[in-house]
């Protein structure tokens, strides 16, 4: 399970650092949105890897911490998502705006060879 | 007030609800009703430059009757390193009452038409101030990226404010680069939280003394990773190509306040700098240092050459906001690596005037450089002809139509704008008796009376430092007296018709630094006290971890014999760790 989580952080990570460096703001949106994927399951990883335990515990008594997942990462995921979300969003709009008022999908209003 | 744990001193977060509550408010009421939106705007910012003096005050007596020095607000009561807290300290009660005091000049000048270019102008301008109060007090790393995100989502709003295919291209790139800031900041998170269980700031620096080497390591790579999320917030050189076209195309009052937002990076970076990888971290003490140093040093060269190279003037203003970075930057590094408090003292009080300067440097610009060519922004009244209007088309925005009207008509005349234009040019080159001018020769003088005694004689950063310190004032002073000369003595024809509106703000903030100057003492005095207090991180731990036990004290103890390598410097200063 590490290794396919590893794997799957590098090449999202990976992907979206190629695609943030393209011309594109289409390409830049899809790569900002592959690096935010990446880095939510890695603060995911970041409270350690559990399979089948629960992120809440039951009220009162002793609980086995040990039994049960972090819940933290999975509440800063949670707002890590939403953020992104919305900032995507805005930026969706700007980039829809750009290709408005200039003419061309280029991260730089004009194409390097018009 | 604040000595007393049981009541929580609900006023610590007023600055923070105020503006909230405020940018809530106006969404209540049409836009077409940009004069109410503005009222309620300026008495907001007014209710929160009275709480920040409030809180000002209780610091100030805090320290005087030799109690804690830091207020605590837990948010929702919860027991401190499980819930998040807001934290006031000396720092932070001067970065919230610096932003109120920039807030208004830059409110009262989009009453001079710019508020009325686009939709939701004011609303934005509140959210961002409380994200920016947000920042200064909280005490909780992610609490601090979610408030760092309001402010970013509404400086968005505020940049692309008036639009135009200028303002499209720079948003487009302001945003993807700090979406990417944004990013590494997560991943800086995510890593803290990893290695040290604990996103409380002053937790963290506590829980650092129990990390293994491997841990260790991997803290060490979350703070570069958050050192490089802030960097690109504060304009560091190589982190800083995006800043001049970004407040060169912004609106000038949505400039002048986002003046105010490299230096949260700043103070994120100083706050975190000092409190966790400061002199008492033991292994990781001044981890960073030399990139600050050196880096700071870097950008105030960049910042320099920029400021010279660049004919508009709006531009120039981005670089000076660079330069005034580089400054603060290479004061925190030399403070880390034990460069002494005077130092930082002396940049703080740089800091607070040079941001004010920087601001009123904004507004100044556009009316200055009116009818300039090249220039296509000016608020064009009389003629009833918007160009921007048809620009709004692509987006489908154009429903609420765009009022250049300014709230009054009373005009000024160039040589009151010649004055201006003057003074703050003097203040941003760093003449006597301005307090650029004090703020300077405090940091010179810090770094030589620390540093000389020590050794004998003067690291080769620390001369290069005292070297851009000077060249950077003289090469600002170069360019503004360039464009003076030629925008004042030498140019012929009408002058352009200027608003009063455009000029009080200037002057309000010329007046905040001429309080300045000639309350330098006392503010000098402040500012060395917040650089003491700065470098003794425990006083801030210890009030904010009072009443929190330190849950990894008790196994890892009891499990091996010695978990610890390097001593505690002063153990009856934390008894909580002792005590289990």
């Amino acid at each position: 399970m590490e290794l396919i989580l590893a794997l799957a952080i590098g090449i999202l990570v990976g992907s979206g650092v190629w695609l943030l460096l393209r011309p594109r703001s289409y390409q830049v949106i899809i790569g900002l949105c592959l690096l935010a994927y990446g880095i939510n399951l890695f603060i995911f990883a970041m409270g350690r890897l559990y399979v089948g335990a629960a992120p809440i515990m039951p009220k009162g008594g002793f609980v086995d911490p040990t039994a049960y997942a972090d819940p933290v990462p999975q509440a800063l995921v949670l707002t890590a998502i939403v953020i992104s979300f919305a900032t995507t969003a805005l930026f969706l709009v700007l980039m829809i705006a750009s290709r408005g008022a200039t003419g061309t999908d280029h991260v730089d209003g004009k194409e390097r060879h018009p | 007030m604040m000595n007393d744990a049981a009541m929580p001193d609900h006023l610590m977060i007023a600055p923070i609800l105020i503006p909230l509550v405020a940018g809530a408010l106006m969404l209540f009421y049409s836009d077409r009703s940009r004069q109410t939106k503005l009222i309620i705007g300026l008495v907001a910012v007014g209710l929160t430059f009275l709480a920040s003096v409030e809180l000002m005050a209780d610091v100030k007596s805090a320290t005087e009757q030799g109690g804690t020095v830091v207020g605590l607000y837990r948010l929702g009561d919860w027991p401190v390193p499980i819930g998040i807290v807001l934290v006031l300290d000396r720092l932070s009660a001067m970065m919230v009452m610096l932003t109120a005091l920039l807030a208004a000049p830059s409110l009262v000048y989009a009453a001079a038409g710019w508020h009325g270019k686009g939709q939701h102008y004011h609303s934005m301008f509140q959210f961002l101030l409380a994200g920016v109060n947000g920042s200064f007090l909280t005490g909780d790393l992610f609490n601090l990226f979610v408030f760092f995100e309001v402010m970013l989502a509404a400086s968005y709003g505020l940049m692309l404010h008036g639009s135009g295919p200028e303002r499209i291209k720079a948003g487009l790139h302001y945003l993807a680069v700090n979406l990417a800031a944004s990013l590494f900041f997560l991943i800086g998170v995510a890593l803290v939280y990893g290695t040290t269980g604990t996103l409380n700031m002053a937790d963290i620096a506590r829980a650092l003394h129990w990390l293994d080497d491997a841990e260790r390591l991997l803290f060490h790579a979350a703070a570069t990773f958050l050192g490089l999320a802030f960097l690109i917030k504060a304009a560091a050189w190589p982190l800083c190509f995006w800043l001049p076209p970004t407040y060169g195309a912004a609106s000038p009052p949505a400039a002048a306040i986002m003046a105010i937002m490299t230096k949260v990076g700043i103070y994120v970076i100083l706050r975190l700098s000092l409190l966790v990888l400061g002199p008492d971290a033991g292994p990781s003490a001044g981890f960073g240092a030399s990139v600050l140093m050196i880096g700071g040093v870097l950008t105030m060269a960049f910042g320099m050459i920029g400021i010279l190279g660049t004919p508009e003037l709006a531009r120039k203003g981005g670089y000076l906001a660079i330069i005034s970075s580089g400054t603060v930057l290479a004061a925190i590094g030399f403070a880390q690596a034990g460069g002494g408090s005077s130092m930082l003292g002396g940049a703080l009080y740089y800091m607070v005037g040079s941001t004010a300067a920087i601001s009123a440097f904004f507004l100044i610009a556009e009316p200055v450089s009116r009818n300039d060519e090249g220039d296509d922004d000016a608020p064009d009244e009389g003629d009833g002809f918007d160009p921007l209007s048809e620009r709004w088309t692509p987006m489908g925005l154009g429903t609420v139509e765009d009022t250049t009207a300014p709230a009054s008509q009373r005009t000024v005349s160039w040589l009151t704008m010649a004055i201006c234009f003057g003074l703050v040019a003097a203040m941003i080159a760093g003449l006597p008796p301005m307090p650029g001018f004090v703020g300077k020769f405090a940091i010179l003088r810090g770094a030589v009376q620390d540093n000389l005694p020590a050794s004998g004689h003067l690291p080769v950063i620390l001369w290069a430092y005292a070297a851009m310190l000077i060249l950077s004032g003289l090469g600002a002073l170069i360019a503004l007296m360039r464009f003076g000369i030629r925008r004042f003595w030498a140019e012929e024809g009408p002058t352009p018709r200027i608003l009063a509106l455009e000029v009080v703000p200037v002057v309000m903030l010329l007046g905040m630094i001429g309080l300045q100057t000639v309350r330098s003492d006392a503010l000098l005095g402040y500012t060395s006290a917040t650089a003491d207090a700065l470098l003794e991180p425990r006083v801030y731990r210890n009030a904010v971890l009072a009443e929190a036990q330190d849950v990894r004290a008790a196994p890892v103890q009891s499990l091996t014999p010695e978990p610890v390598a390097e001593p505690e410097p002063t153990p009856e200063n934390e008894p909580e760790e002792v005590a289990q």
